[in-house]
């Protein structure tokens, strides 16, 4: 493993992202019109539990979006150049790595979008910040093997979320958990055992991540 | 002849835990009444289940050492069998829930949440599985999942019940102690044979299907495998 092939990769990842802006823009054109479409679905306004699930459910399906594109845009040809150049385990930290930091923006960016067109219940907003952060790597680690899977099978997208449903289910389940108590301002007592379970999950998750992926990459 | 010991050992065990199941002493408690006998088939179902899930995440992971496809067949065999034993484990529980808490499906207990998940994961293994054509890389992609499931699942059985507020079973929190079931001797003398009984089915059918899959195996392949 070696740090300098790491950030060549990256540097990759980002040259990309910052050279077709599309991929981005539409992540983002995505989490708008769904959060307008709940808008318009909920008549008598949005209670502040069902902010929490609505939010965690739009950014799960955002991140689903966000991810598939870590594999599924890689050609063949191109997979096979890279098995020249790098180790396996370079390739996927530098995939964690770029959609961890992509899950942060695009979660970020949700919060804005619900904030200026629903409203914003969270009481207490560290919290709701750190439960943001940690959920999200989770969900980008576990969504970057996900999608690897999912772009073996052919038919890409359906088979993503199909497989990325129930492994993430704990880690919904968690950050739902913290972000009621963020939203109810709870005292931080109260949520440090569902923080501490979170950051071990995102451990356990990246961990497995650089393990099984080894098994995944070449055909 | 020297291969059946077990298989014996099974059956006896299985009858006996049903006849005495139903006939057997049992304390009244409250609320639970009659309903405590369900202990002797809810309970081992959900073991068989787990030791067929364990069973089958252990050959996926001795299939990736070294793509052995006799191994990927144990490992996908054995979820299978896992999925049959997990489907009337969640419909005796299912039963039991009715007449004890009023509602066949408790959507708060952490457990049934749990149990929900395991079984979407292996559904999922299933489907994944029916979409790979090719045998290698079925094989290859189905163990990797298979084993990132299951530690989530694990992950999600053993650690969230923890964390979340009370569960309705036994062990409050979700924890499966044995010794806050409330049985007596009687009942020990029952469950622990059901677990036992249960448990050597499980391995058996996993034995007949394996065998079944390593004949189509080798009638379809030229080079066979034993």
């Amino acid at each position: 493993m070696n740090t300098s092939n790491i950030i060549a990769l990256l540097r990759k990842e980002f040259l990309l992202e910052f050279r077709q802006k599309t991929s981005l823009a539409s992540i983002l054109l995505y989490v708008l019109s769904i959060v307008f479409i709940s808008f318009l679905s909920f008549k008598n306004g949005i209670k502040p539990d069902v902010w929490g699930a609505l939010f965690w459910i739009v950014l799960f399906f955002a991140a689903i979006n966000a991810a598939s594109k870590s594999f599924f845009t890689e050609s063949k040809a191109r997979g096979i150049y890279n098995y020249t150049l790098y180790h396996p385990t370079e390739f996927v930290v530098a995939k964690i790595i770029y959609n961890i930091l992509l899950l942060w923006v695009v979660s970020i960016c949700s919060v804005f979008c619900f904030s200026w067109l629903i409203n914003y219940p969270v009481q207490d907003s560290l919290l709701f910040l750190f439960t943001l952060l940690i959920g999200s790597t989770a969900l980008a680690g576990a969504l970057t093997l996900m999608s690897c899977i999912a772009s073996k099978t052919g038919n890409s997208y359906s088979v993503m979320s199909l497989l990325s449903m129930p492994v993430c289910i704990p880690v919904m389940l968690m950050s739902l958990r913290l972000t009621r108590n963020a939203i109810d301002g709870l005292e931080w007592s109260v949520s440090y055992n569902f923080l501490g379970g979170l950051f071990l999950i995102d451990v356990i998750i990246i961990t497995l991540s650089l393990f099984l992926f080894r098994y995944l990459w070449k055909e | 002849m020297k291969n059946w010991w077990w298989k014996i050992a099974a059956i006896a065990l299985v009858l006996y835990s049903i006849t005495m199941g139903f006939m057997g002493n049992v304390p009244h408690l409250n609320i639970l009444n009659e309903t405590i006998r369900n202990l002797y088939f809810h309970v081992p179902l959900w073991f068989a289940m787990l030791v067929q899930m364990g069973i089958s995440w252990f050959f996926a992971l001795r299939y990736l050492n070294g793509y052995n496809i006799k191994y990927d067949m144990l490992s996908s065999r054995a979820a299978y069998v896992g999925g049959m034993f997990a489907l009337p484990g969640l419909i005796t529980g299912s039963i039991w829930a009715t007449y004890t808490w009023g509602k066949p499906w408790v959507a708060e207990d952490p457990k049934l949440q749990g149990v929900m998940a395991a079984m979407l994961v292996y559904f999922v293994y299933y489907l994944l599985r029916a979409l790979i054509p090719d045998a290698q890389t079925k094989a290859r992609i189905s163990a990797v999942y298979n084993i990132f499931a299951f530690i989530m699942t694990f992950v999600f059985i053993m650690i969230y019940p923890r964390l979340a507020p009370s569960s309705l079973h036994p062990g409050n929190g979700g924890n499966p102690a044995f010794g806050k079931y409330d049985m007596d001797n009687d009942m020990r003398m029952v469950f622990y044979p059901a677990c036992l009984g249960w448990i050597l089915m499980s391995v058996w059918l996993l034995n007949v299907l394996n065998r079944m899959k390593k004949l189509q195996y080798n009638l379809d392949n030229d080079e066979k495998i034993n």
